[in-house]
């Protein structure tokens, strides 16, 4: 260890604050949230100490113990044990335990105590503990742990002051190394137990303010009634905010690009800028808004602490259907995509329970897919109150989002059916205090995820709308030309070869042909819609184009075909790290391309008929 | 007594964990989350569906197990242990 460098392990109980002490170490933007299992990998940053020295700070995901029962937990005994490849020993242990649930805490702070090395315990959440009457006598208890302590509110400003002190100063010396069994393990229980006896006074065990809430979020009526409404309202909120927003920029860009288009000369550069990038870059621009409404519901409800409780009521629903209520968190990321909801998986204990929520989670219904479902819903579905208030258009977002959780639960039966699996899943989930989400995190996420947009919207959307012109535009008509221009273009030709795997689900050539770059990135086929549209000479906005061209059972067919088809690749490859099998991405891909196409066979056809 | 017996809102106190099997991970989990003889441990709510899973306060800790998991934890009332 050179003295003008350090490193630092962050380790601790799950959801007791790592990440934010993290971020506020180094200015890091990692994802916090309220419930277990947050930070799946290991994180690394660094910042300079007021003394010169630089600190590398390793963030690691949180555990219960170190004996280790999941690829998470693994990563961190691995770690703090020098056996994670390509990771040296870390220096010093920053232990972080939430000072309102030390009984739990200090077991692991403990078992860390005797790997025998340094180790500093940050005593987080002390504002909580304050304001519920908790009183720690933190000098008795760094006496009885034998190591520094140190208080810290990883969530405020500045609330890391103490902790940068104590690392900056002389790194502790470290206990002599414990081996470990099960008389030491038990042992460890009673030593907790004498510690808090004699450091720590609460007036009750658990916050008033929780079990008033979990009486009502619990409640086996109650508690499933308020769920419904819950997720109703995000996607009735999703229109009633985000559509607006959405028609103005849109409006905007189609306004610009008629201005550019009477500054530009005629030819094909004026037919680049305008129907490619306004016509089509700034149709997926639009859903911006969309996308972020929809993203402050769910960074609201991740900070809030309720989503535990909703895993908690689903649970058995999710069992009967071969997974877990474990699965329910990681099911939930994948609405905003499914890549870190498949990465989040990695909480989940058991491998098949693990494999079974891979599996199932690209049928959750992912912001990508947000313009494309908004774009037909807008074109297609007319804008009608039901019931007084419920928008139809907002019951039909939720009717998709809806058709791919119960395809998920249909998928989830049949592998448990073909699996046969009699054996025992465990639960074993901690429901956290709630707390009133920071406006600061809520920014940072809505920031992070605008940008994540705005980036692929630059890079993959834009290379490929430029693609989606280029075949749009040539080769050029032949003299004797009859029908439009577009026909004869290599695009003409691929979609019209395409059509005829897809003519059956109700899809003319046009979108048969979007289909393939949305396996870049769904959001895609909508800019390669209105660039073949415009370029195909609808001049009048891609809504006002598809609802003149397709049928409204073609519609519905391929809002259905999106719920449900394999497009991503991005997925794909993210399922083949993950599980290390390229077995399962072949599963993944051939279940969900039959799937999607049976469903909307069905929808075309019946649609049809009913028309 | 099992925990997965324990009448809602009852208080009671851990006994021991049992092992299900052969070096159960489960049952060791439970240990380490603090199921150890003497802790007093509750039932605050149970799930909507068929009563499972359990929710249980243990110490400061609210932990949703589902029965299987409680039959493993064996208990006493309190009254019993007073």
């Amino acid at each position: 260890m050179s003295a003008s460098s350090l490193r630092i392990a962050l380790v601790g109980n799950p959801n007791c604050g790592k990440t934010a002490l993290f971020n506020q170490l180094t200015g890091g933007r990692q994802k916090v949230a309220n419930y277990a299992g947050v930070t799946v990998e290991r994180k690394e940053g660094r910042f300079t100490a007021p003394s010169g020295r630089v600190l590398h700070i390793l963030d690691l995901p949180g555990t219960y113990s170190l004996e280790a029962n999941s690829p998470d937990e693994q990563i961190t005994r691995d770690v703090c044990a020098g056996n994670f490849p390509g990771e040296a020993v870390p220096d010093l242990i920053v232990c972080v335990a939430d000072a309102t649930n030390l009984r739990l805490h200090l077991r692991f702070v403990l078992e860390v105590k005797r790997l025998g090395r340094p180790v500093v315990l940050a005593l987080n959440m002390m504002d909580t503990a304050r304001q519920r009457g908790i009183v720690i006598d933190v000098p008795e208890l760094q006496r009885r742990l034998g190591m520094p302590v140190v208080e810290t509110v990883a969530v405020k400003r500045g609330g890391a002051r103490g902790l940068i002190e104590r690392v900056d100063g002389e790194v502790p010396t470290a206990a002599p190394v414990q081996t470990d069994d099960a008389a030491s393990r038990a042992d460890l229980h009673a030593q907790v137990r004498e510690i808090l006896a004699a450091t720590v006074t609460m007036p009750r065990n658990t916050a008033a303010l929780d079990d008033a809430l979990d009486r009502w979020a619990l409640h086996p009526v109650f508690g499933l009634a308020i769920l419904a409404v819950v997720m109703f309202l995000v996607f009735q909120a999703v229109y009633a905010a985000g559509k607006p927003m959405s028609d103005l920029i849109g409006g905007a860009f189609a306004w610009m690009g008629e201005h550019v288009a009477t500054a530009m000369p005629a030819g094909p550069l004026q037919s680049l800028v305008v129907n490619g990038l306004f016509g089509g870059l700034g149709t997926v621009i639009g859903f911006l808004p969309v996308i972020l409404v929809l993203f402050l519901f769910i960074l609201t409800l991740e900070e809030s602490g309720y989503l535990p409780r909703a895993a908690f009521l689903l649970d058995r629903l999710m069992l009967s259907v071969g997974l877990t209520g474990r699965s329910f968190i990681p099911l939930l990321s994948s609405f905003a995509c499914a890549i870190p909801g498949i990465m989040g998986t990695r909480s989940i204990q058991d491998p098949r329970d693990r494999l079974a929520t891979i599996l199932i989670a690209p049928l959750m219904t992912c912001s990508a897919r947000l313009p494309v479902y908004a774009l037909l819903i807008g074109a297609f579905i007319p804008t009608r109150k039901v019931w007084g208030w419920f928008n139809l258009q907002g019951i039909v977002l939720f009717a998709l989002y809806l058709a791919g959780i119960v395809g998920a639960m249909a998928v989830g039966w049949v592998m448990k059916r073909i699996r046969r699996d009699k054996s025992e899943h465990a639960l074993l989930m901690e429901l956290p205090s709630y707390r009133m989400p920071k406006l600061r995190d809520v920014a940072i996420g809505l920031y992070e995820r605008g940008a994540i947009f705005i980036k692929r919207l630059t890079g993959v959307i834009l290379g490929l709308t430029v693609l989606m012109w280029f075949i749009s535009t040539f080769p050029g008509p032949p003299a004797d030309a009859t029908g439009p221009a577009i026909n004869y273009s290599f695009a003409g030709y691929i979609g019209r070869g395409l059509q005829f795997i897809f003519a059956p689900i109700g899809f003319n050539w046009q979108v048969s042909l979007a289909l393939i770059p949305a396996f870049a990135a769904r959001e895609t086929a909508v800019a390669a819609l209105a660039t073949v549209y415009l370029v195909g000479g609808e001049a009048t906005g891609l809504g006002h184009a598809l609802a003149g061209q397709l049928s409204l059972a073609s519609a519905l067919s391929l809002m259905v075909w999106f719920a449900y088809a394999p497009q991503c690749m991005s997925t794909l490859a993210v399922i083949r790290r993950e599980t290390n099998s390229w077995r399962n991405v072949a599963i993944s891909f051939s279940y969900m391309f039959v799937l999607a196409y049976a469903a909307s066979f069905v929808v075309y056809q019946v649609a049809r008929l009913m028309a | 007594m099992r925990l997965s017996d324990l009448p809602k809102g009852a208080p009671a106190v851990v006994d021991r964990v049992d092992d299900a099997h052969a070096s159960d991970p489960i049952a060791q989990r439970l240990r380490d989350l603090g199921f150890v003889d003497g802790e007093p441990v509750r039932v605050v709510a149970v799930g909507p569906m068929g009563g499972d899973p359990l929710l249980v306060q243990i110490g400061f800790t609210k932990f949703a197990l589902r029965r299987a998991e409680a039959a493993r934890v064996s208990v006493r009332s309190e009254l019993a242990a007073a």
